[in-house]
């Protein structure tokens, strides 16, 4: 009879209120899935300058800059959205907190933000004049100021890096869920986003150079492939924790989150890492823009799982 | 001055009073607890028995519940309370997902985070929380644990090596300690939590947290919109002739 922790005690709940449910739930999936690919893509962006010359990459400078606005301005939106006084958000920046990292995060991303923009704004007044109209005094002021595009790029750079990083020391404070480790989660940011910055690349890459596209499927391949052994070691092996080990039952028990999890493993890492290292060799659009698909949706799957199970376990 | 909150389960019979003069005192709103007194039966039959443990805030030394909040909404007071500003709540709920004791709330009332403050008002003009002067069996100690004459030191050292607190491990320091306690008691992994032992039904997760009659955009649109004033005879007088009739 003392096969198991509970069988031992013999300690059944037997009247007790209502516990919370999840209460990060799926815009809080979307404001991390969405920020992985606003900060991945400048990480990538930089990876192929790097490696390449800026004629291989045409549309590099203001499609890199755009896709990242975009993106951080969903995972604004739905880090606003979730507040349940989103009109408070400015107390973030009238009544900081530097302890916590959701303030240290909040500034961050809304400077990396603001840069983003500027770059857009460069990016489009050089390479698409007469975009949003004819005569725009803003994207006329871009095309007048290339230099600054260079200038601020490297930092922009740099501040990708804590923006991408700064959700698992979030996670990490949030010292009631144990399945989230500081450095299991700081790596699984990482991945998230070199994952995400060159899946959304690839989908903008239909006329680039062979070579720059070959590069994009090594990080996805390099990127799914770490990713999917994070999640495979925490998977099977967090016996180090009883929190841990209670809130991958949850997965390990079966049911919709089980599911969810293998087809976020499954579509999101396997079959894109297989199909990337094959493009590595063959050079196949359409494949590897399938893969960059499935690899965005399986890495939604994933983080989404992850996010929500620690919550399903009583505290108290 | 270190305020701090002993428990001597022992005594505790599980009346579940401190959890009712909480709610008044408090103005707690429905489907949420500042403090709740929960029933755990131990053993099997015939040797069984019923324990009841009060749950409330830690008001830990090294609250994780503080360091999340963006705000400073959670900041320790003086005497070692760790309060709650809910005028500069922004309703993240980082404290929720940091606190290993499930303490704080999202109140469905102000759309904020709130928790056990240990009655600090009633304690700025020198009372006694509620929770304390309710409990019948003085299950409750309340009191300085900086100063060595207190009650609830004297208690402490009286019951030396009984004294436990939850989840040591989490480096927290909580200052509510508990007399009489056990893994079955205070562990919640060594717990079986079955469906349908909730208070007053069968409900045992809440769908929502904060308000659960305002979607994602009523948040946006809350500060704009106007209530009708509700009286008494707001909840007698129905308007439902036509959906009872026609006839």
């Amino acid at each position: 009879m003392v096969e198991s922790t509970v069988h031992a005690t013999h300690a059944v709940v037997t009247l007790d209120v209502a516990l919370p449910g999840i209460i990060w739930g799926w815009m809080i999936t979307l404001n991390m899935w969405a920020k992985s690919i606003g900060t991945g893509v400048i990480l990538v962006g930089a990876f192929l300058l790097y490696r390449h010359k800026k004629d291989e990459m045409p549309n590099l400078r203001w499609t890199m800059p755009l896709i990242s606005f975009v993106f951080l301005n969903i995972f604004l939106l739905f880090t606003l959205t979730d507040l349940h006084q989103p009109y408070r958000m400015v107390n973030i920046f009238l009544h900081p907190h530097w302890t916590s990292a959701i303030t240290v995060g909040a500034w961050m991303a809304s400077l990396f933000t603001a840069l983003i923009t500027v770059m857009l704004i460069i990016g489009v007044g050089e390479e698409l004049p007469g975009v949003p109209f004819k005569g725009c005094k803003l994207t006329a002021w871009g095309s007048r100021n290339g230099a600054l595009y260079d200038k601020i790029f490297p930092f922009v750079v740099f501040l990708a890096i804590p923006v991408t990083l700064y959700t698992a020391i979030i996670m990490a404070e949030s010292s009631a869920r144990e399945l989230w480790q500081a450095p299991a989660e700081v790596m699984q940011m990482m991945w998230a986003a070199l994952l995400a910055g060159s899946a959304a690349l690839i989908l903008v890459s239909g006329k680039w150079s062979a070579e720059a596209r070959k590069d994009l499927a090594l990080v996805l391949a390099i990127a799914t492939f770490f990713s999917f052994l994070m999640y495979m070691g925490e998977y099977f092996f967090s016996f180090k924790s009883s929190e841990a080990e209670a809130t991958l039952a949850y997965v390990h028990a079966g049911g919709a989150y089980n599911t969810e999890f293998w087809f976020g493993m499954v579509l999101g890492f396997i079959v894109p890492f297989f199909i990337a290292v094959g493009s590595m060799k063959s050079d196949n659009k359409t494949l590897l823009r399938f893969a960059a698909i499935l690899a965005l949706v399986g890495l939604y799957m994933a983080k989404d799982v992850w996010l929500k199970i620690p919550q399903m376990l009583p505290l108290s | 001055m270190k305020l701090g909150f002993l428990v001597d389960l022992n005594l505790c019979m599980g009346c579940k009073g401190c959890e009712v003069a909480c709610k008044v005192e408090n103005e707690v709103p429905l489907s949420s607890w500042r403090l709740r007194v929960k029933y755990i039966d131990i053993g099997t039959f015939p040797d069984a028995k019923r324990e009841f443990t009060p749950l409330r805030c830690n008001h830990c030394e090294n609250a994780p519940c503080e360091r999340i909040c963006p705000v400073s909404a959670l900041h320790y007071l003086e005497n070692g309370i760790v309060n709650v500003d809910s005028a500069r709540c922004i309703g993240c709920a980082g404290c929720m997902m940091a606190c290993p004791y499930g303490a704080i709330y999202m109140d469905p009332e102000t759309n904020t985070a709130d928790k056990c403050t240990y009655c600090a008002h009633r304690i700025e003009s020198g009372m006694m929380p509620a929770c304390v002067v309710i409990c019948p069996v003085q299950a409750n100690i309340f009191g300085d644990l900086d100063d060595d004459n207190s009650h609830i030191s004297k208690y402490i050292m009286e019951h030396q090596g009984a004294v436990q607190v939850r989840k040591p491990e989490k480096h927290t320091n909580p200052k509510h300690f508990y007399v009489g306690g056990g893994t079955q008691t205070l562990d919640p992994l060594a717990q079986q939590r079955l469906e349908g032992y909730s208070l007053f039904n069968n409900i045992t997760h809440l769908d929502h947290v904060g308000d659960p009659n305002h979607g994602v955009i009523d948040r946006f649109l809350a500060p704009f919109e106007s209530h009708e004033k509700l009286d008494n005879k707001s909840f007698v007088d129905f308007d439902n002739h036509e959906s009872e009739g026609g006839h």
